[in-house]
C-alpha cells in the first residue's frame, strides 16, 4: 500500500439529500504535500464534499481515507483533531471574541493541563496558557494580525477576517487544510497576495491543501492538480493547463456548444497571429 | 510583570470581598441592619448564585435553560431533608443516604459515559435509559448500604459538641445537595442537549415544571412524609447564615472565573459564537453543554441548599416556573455573559424589589410584582441592551491581556498590560 503518498483518498463517494442526488460517485485522490484544487459552476456539490469530508453530513455511500483509514462516521471535533482543518466560505469566526481567542479555541485539544488544573490555577496552567499564548501570537504575526490581538473579530476588515479564519484553522496544527472560496470577495492584488500566502503557509507549515476557488487567476496560479465537478459529479481531473483545454470543463461553465466556439475562436486567434 | 499583575487583582478582590463579608456581618451582630434586611441580603446572594450558574448556561454557553429554577429545587429539598432528619431524629441517615447516593451515582454515570464511548453510535434515548437505570440502581444501592453506615456515623457526630456537629451537617448537606442537582442535571441533560435552543429551553421549562409537581407531592408520592408535600416543609434549622452564604457565593465567583478565563472557558464561550465552527476547530460541543449545564445546576443545587436554611420552611409555590424567571430576569438586567454584573443585579433585585419597594410601596404589592419586573426589564432592553454594566467586569474578572507585540523591538513591549 503507497498510502504513505496519499493522505486523502475519497472512493465512490455519494451524498443524496431526499431525491437530491449532490455528489455522485466521487473519486479524488490528494497526495502528500499538494496543492489541490476543487472547481466546478455553483451549486455543483465542493462544498458538499467538504463537508463530508470534515464530518459534517454523513455520507449515503462510499469511503473517504485519511492517512488510510476511513473517517466516516467521526464526529467533525474528532476529524478535526485527526488533522483536518478548514475554513468556511462565508466567514465563520468567533464573532464576539477577541482575535487572540479566536486563535487559543482552536488551540484547546493542544492546552496540556487537566479541569482541575484551571481551576486551582496550577503552576502547570501558568506556564502551558503562557505557551499557548505566546503560539498564538506568533500564529498572528505569520499573517500580519499580531497589531490586532485584543480587537473584537467582527471589527476587523474583510481581507483580515479572511486571514484570521485561516490562521485560525492552521493553529490546530492541521495535516490537510480545506480552504473553501478563500479568494470570494477579493480585488485582483489582494487575491495574488493570497496566492502568495497560500503558497508560504504550504511550506512554512508542511501541509498539504485542498482549495475550492471560483477565481480562474487563482485557481489556475495556485494549484498543482485540479478536479472539476459539475452536478455533484467529477467530470474532469488535470493539470491547470490540462483542465483549460478540456471541452467539458468548458461546456461545464459556459453552456453547452461553448467548446466549439471556444476551438473556434481560439484557431481564429492562431489564424491572426499566423498571419 | 503578567503574572504579578493577575495576582495583585486577585489580592484585592479577596481583600474587597472578605471587607464587604465582614463589615456586613458586623451591621447585622450590632443591629445597625435588623434581621429583615439580614435575610434580604442572604436572599441576594442566594440568588446571585443562581443567576450566575443560569449566566454560564445561558450567557456564556448560549443555551437558553429555564431548569435552573427545578435544579434549585432538588438542592433545596435535598439538603432540607439532611439537615431536618439531624435535627428532629438526630439520625444521620439522610447525610449517609445522600452521600452514598452521590457516590454511587458518580461512578455509575462515570463507568456508563465510559462504555457508551466506547459503543460508537448508540443512539441518545438507548444511552439515557442505560443512565437512567445506572442511577436509578445506584440510589437503591445507596438506601441499602446506609442501613450499615447511618449509626456509627451518627454516634461519630454525636461525639462532637452539639454547635459543630450541626453545622458540619449543614455543609456537608449543601455541598451533597448541589452535587445531586449536578448529577441530575447530567443524567437530564445527555438527550435535552441534543435539541436546538428554543426545544431545550421549552424542556428545561418542563423538567421544572415537573421538579414542581414533584415537590407538591413530595410526602405521598415520592414517601418523604417530613416535606408534607403541599402544605410546605417545616422544622429546617435556620442555620444558612450570612457568613455561610458570603463563603459559598465567593467560591462560586472563584470557580467561575477560573474555569471562563481557561482553554476549557474559551471553549464553552466558542459555543455560544458559532457551534459548527466550534465543532470544525475540534470542539467537542456536545461535552461542553453538558460541562456548562451541570456545572451551572451545581451553583442552582448548591443555592438551593442554602435558600432552604434561611426561612427554615419550603413551600411548593416558591418553586412554580413563574418564580424561574427571577434569575432569568436577572442575568438579562445584569448582562448576558457579566459575572459583576450578574452579582451586582442579584443584589440589587433583592434590595430594591423585594426590600425598598416593599416598604415603600402599600401592601398587596407582591402582586404586582410580575408587572413590574417585565417593564424594568423593557426599559432596559431600550436603553441598556447589553445589560446594567455592560462590558464592565471587576479588575479580578476580566482576563489580562497579553502586551501587543510590536514589529520594531519585543523589548520595549516587556511591561503586562491589564485592560
Amino acid at each position: 500500500m503507497n498510502t504513505g503518498s496519499e493522505l486523502l483518498k475519497i472512493e465512490n463517494l455519494s451524498k443524496n439529500f431526499g431525491g437530491l442526488r449532490a455528489v455522485r460517485d466521487m473519486e479524488m485522490v490528494i497526495p502528500q504535500g499538494s496543492l489541490y484544487g476543487l472547481i466546478g459552476p455553483n451549486g455543483a456539490g465542493k462544498t458538499t464534499i467538504f463537508n463530508l469530508i470534515t464530518g459534517i453530513y454523513g455520507l449515503t455511500s462510499g469511503q473517504i481515507l485519511f492517512n488510510g483509514n476511513p473517517i466516516n462516521g467521526y464526529e467533525p471535533f474528532e476529524i478535526n483533531q485527526m488533522g483536518i482543518a478548514r475554513t468556511f466560505q462565508n466567514i465563520r469566526l468567533f464573532p464576539n471574541l477577541t482575535v487572540l481567542d479566536n486563535v487559543r479555541i482552536a488551540y484547546h485539544g493542544h492546552a496540556g493541563y487537566s479541569f482541575s488544573d484551571a481551576l486551582f490555577r496550577s503552576r502547570k496552567f501558568e506556564a502551558k496558557e503562557k505557551e499557548m499564548t505566546d503560539q498564538a501570537i506568533e500564529f498572528l504575526s505569520v499573517f500580519n494580525l499580531q497589531d490586532r490581538i485584543h480587537e473584537v473579530a467582527k471589527n476587523l476588515p474583510y481581507g483580515e477576517q479572511r486571514r484570521l479564519e485561516i490562521a485560525r484553522a492552521l493553529a490546530a496544527y492541521p495535516k490537510l487544510l480545506l480552504l473553501d472560496e478563500p479568494a470570494a470577495g477579493m480585488n485582483p492584488n489582494e487575491s495574488v497576495a493570497l496566492m502568495d500566502l497560500i503558497h508560504f503557509i504550504r511550506e512554512r507549515f508542511n501541509l498539504t491543501i485542498l482549495l475550492i476557488e471560483h477565481q480562474m487567476q487563482v485557481v489556475m496560479g495556485v494549484c498543482e492538480m485540479i478536479t472539476v465537478m459539475d452536478f455533484g459529479e467529477k467530470i474532469a481531473f488535470g493539470t491547470p493547463a490540462e483542465i483549460q483545454s478540456n471541452p467539458r470543463v468548458i461546456e461545464a461553465y459556459l453552456g453547452p456548444g461553448a467548446s466549439a466556439l471556444a476551438e473556434k475562436f481560439k484557431r481564429r486567434k492562431t489564424e491572426n497571429v499566423t498571419n | 510583570m503578567m503574572k504579578f499583575k493577575a495576582n495583585r487583582s486577585s489580592y484585592y478582590f479577596l481583600g474587597t470581598a472578605l471587607l464587604i463579608i465582614i463589615g456586613l456581618q458586623v451591621l447585622f451582630s450590632t443591629g445597625i441592619l435588623n434581621s429583615f434586611w439580614n435575610t434580604i441580603i442572604r436572599q441576594g446572594a442566594v440568588i446571585a448564585m443562581v443567576a450566575l450558574g443560569l449566566n454560564l448556561i445561558y450567557g456564556f454557553n448560549g443555551q437558553f435553560s429555564l431548569g435552573q429554577w427545578g435544579f434549585y429545587a432538588i438542592g433545596a429539598y435535598a439538603a432540607a431533608d439532611v439537615t431536618f432528619r439531624w435535627t428532629q431524629n438526630t439520625s444521620a441517615d439522610g447525610l449517609v443516604v445522600l452521600l452514598l447516593a452521590d457516590a454511587f451515582m458518580a461512578l455509575a454515570l462515570w463507568g456508563i459515559a465510559r462504555l457508551v464511548k466506547r459503543v460508537r453510535g448508540m443512539d441518545t434515548l438507548s444511552a439515557f435509559a442505560i443512565y437512567l437505570v445506572g442511577v436509578i440502581a445506584s440510589v437503591f444501592l445507596a438506601v441499602f448500604v446506609s442501613k450499615i453506615l447511618t449509626s456509627p456515623v451518627t454516634s461519630l457526630l454525636n461525639a462532637l459538641p452539639e454547635t459543630w456537629s450541626l453545622q458540619i451537617v449543614f455543609f456537608f448537606a449543601v455541598v451533597l445537595a448541589g452535587i445531586l442537582a449536578a448529577e441530575i442535571s447530567y443524567l437530564f441533560g445527555l438527550p435535552v442537549l441534543t435539541l436546538g435552543s428554543d426545544y431545550f429551553g421549552i424542556a428545561t421549562l418542563g423538567f421544572t415544571i415537573i421538579m414542581k409537581v414533584l415537590a407538591d407531592n413530595s410526602d405521598r408520592l415520592l414517601g418523604f412524609e417530613e416535606m408534607k408535600g403541599a402544605r410546605g416543609m417545616i422544622g429546617i434549622p435556620k442555620i444558612a447564615t450570612w457568613l455561610w452564604i458570603a463563603f459559598f457565593l465567593l467560591i462560586t465567583i472563584i470557580i467561575i472565573r477560573n474555569i471562563l478565563h481557561s482553554s476549557y472557558g474559551r471553549a464553552i464561550i466558542s459555543v455560544r459564537e458559532d457551534e459548527l465552527a466550534a465543532k470544525a476547530m475540534g470542539i467537542d460541543v456536545a461535552k461542553q453543554k453538558i460541562l456548562t449545564f451541570v456545572l451551572g445546576s451545581l451553583f442552582a443545587g448548591l443555592a438551593g441548599g442554602l435558600y432552604a436554611h434561611i426561612n427554615g420552611f419550603l413551600h411548593p409555590s416558591k418553586f412554580d416556573f413563574i418564580q424561574s424567571f427571577d434569575p432569568l430576569i436577572i442575568v438579562v438586567f445584569g448582562g448576558l455573559g457579566s459575572i459583576s454584573g450578574t452579582v451586582v443585579a442579584s443584589f440589587a433585585w433583592a434590595l430594591v424589589l423585594e426590600g425598598v419597594l416593599r416598604l415603600v410601596l402599600p401592601p398587596g404589592f407582591e402582586s404586582w410584582r410580575y408587572v413590574v419586573y417585565p417593564l424594568i426589564l423593557l426599559i432596559m432592553m431600550l436603553l441598556r441592551p447589553s445589560g446594567l454594566l455592560g462590558g464592565f467586569e471587576f479588575p479580578f474578572i476580566k482576563t489580562v491581556l497579553p502586551p501587543l507585540k510590536k514589529k520594531e523591538n519585543n523589548e520595549n513591549s516587556a511591561g503586562g498590560e491589564v485592560l
